[in-house]
């Protein structure tokens, strides 16, 4: 990937966490886990709209973020699927969470060291506030998988579902800023250590979707897309 | 005409209004053109999403006019990352009197932060439990006091 498809990468994974956590408002399943997603889902938004402007830069077409968030179709997005897989359960989100975060923090911690200035300072804020995604949706795997029967059971079927979908992630590509699979073991190791505290098992590695890089999405992306952009794209410019 | 240091760093924070964004740590530098007289104020926000700054940019170039320095550009940075650390003591010790638990310090920032004892701003008892890790803005989290009963804010650190 280049600097441009790697920045739009990490950050349309962001912009649609973002868009898929904020369904969540005014429907967790208690007040604090309402404000909890909202506040994850603006850190998300704050790294998307950082690191699509730069994108916009690196292009050097004159896009700005809102064209780039609001005026692309499905097949020039370019996140992983795992981002926006439907919400499911309580269970499902937080698997997805957890799974973000596990990437994300040694992502961005890996972009703070790059040699790209605008990247690095980027990831230098973004790791601190994925950190505490990480941690939050830890604390969430762990309580649900050694809570009751019925909270493991759902917790591991999450786990399971969402476990497929990990692997996009790390595809080896050495011409990107940070070559996504040198974050792999770091990811396995945090994911390990919760999912053992959890009681939880890591399913078999076995079948691994992927094409979000390339712009081959499911079709939960379009209509998360028509949700998002539909104001945008019925009044351009608009603003209050 | 104010000095521009003085009216920028004289802005409150628009989301917790007993502090200023200096004794935040938000304002980074504030720099005058000899001769033109125009004015660059350097901003870094908390959190990356956070809300506020559209707010603190008009702030402070109202702040500027009034002084009596019209020309005056806001930029924002993103590195060195913000840390509460950088809030300083004179903030910290307002946060308190306004029922809001300053942070720990942080020291070095490769670390995910620990949770130490968080001391009640209303009776100063450690006997506190943390209600949610995520408050009412992206800054701060809620917590409760054992010994008087009251919940509180408390900065998170980063």
């Amino acid at each position: 990937m280049s600097r441009f498809d790697f920045t739009l990468a990490v950050g349309d994974d962001a912009l649609i966490a973002a868009q898929r956590l904020g369904e969540w408002t005014s429907r967790a399943p208690e007040m604090e886990e309402d404000i909890a997603l909202a506040n994850i889902a603006l850190d998300q938004l704050g790294a998307a709209r950082l690191l699509l402007t730069y994108a916009g830069e690196l292009e050097g077409a004159g896009r700005d973020e809102d064209d780039l968030a609001y005026l692309r179709d499905d097949r020039e997005f370019r996140n992983c699927l795992l981002v926006e897989l439907p919400n499911g359960d309580f269970g499902v989100t937080m698997a997805k969470l957890f799974f973000l975060a596990a990437y994300q923090v040694p992502l961005y911690s890996a972009l703070a060291g790059c040699a790209d200035e605008r990247l690095a300072a980027v990831g230098a804020k973004a790791r601190k506030e994925s950190a505490y995604h990480l941690d939050h949706a830890a604390l969430w795997v762990k309580r649900l998988g050694d809570g009751t029967e019925e909270s493991h059971r759902r917790m591991q079927d999450a786990v399971d579902q969402v476990w497929p979908y990990v692997h996009e992630l790390f595809a080896p590509d050495p011409a990107a800023p940070v070559d996504p699979s040198t974050l792999r073991a770091d990811f396995d190791a945090t994911v390990s250590a919760v999912l053992d505290e959890a009681t939880l098992t890591r399913p078999e590695t076995g079948w691994a979707p992927g094409g979000g890089r390339d712009g081959l999405h499911t079709e939960h992306l379009s209509y998360l897309l028509a949700e998002m952009q539909v104001l945008h794209r019925a009044h351009p410019g608009a603003s209050w | 005409m104010t000095d521009a240091r003085a009216a920028a760093a004289a802005v409150v924070d628009p989301e917790i209004r007993v502090i200023t964004i200096d004794e935040l740590g938000i304002l980074r530098a504030v720099d005058e053109e000899p001769g033109t007289g125009r004015v660059v104020v350097t901003i870094t926000p908390t959190y990356t999403g956070c809300p506020a700054m559209d707010v603190i940019r008009e702030d402070i170039r109202r702040a500027l006019a009034a002084a009596g320095h019209p020309d005056a550009e806001v930029r924002t940075v993103y590195h060195p990352a913000w840390s509460t650390d950088w809030i300083s003591d004179s903030g910290r010790a307002k946060l308190e009197a306004a029922g809001i638990a300053p942070p720990a310090p942080r020291g070095d920032d490769t670390v995910v932060p620990l949770t130490l004892a968080v001391r009640c701003p209303r009776c100063g008892s450690p006997e506190t439990t943390q209600i949610s890790r995520f408050g009412s803005t992206a800054c701060k989290a809620l917590w409760r006091c054992r010994s008087c009963s009251e919940p509180f804010d408390h900065l998170k650190a980063l």
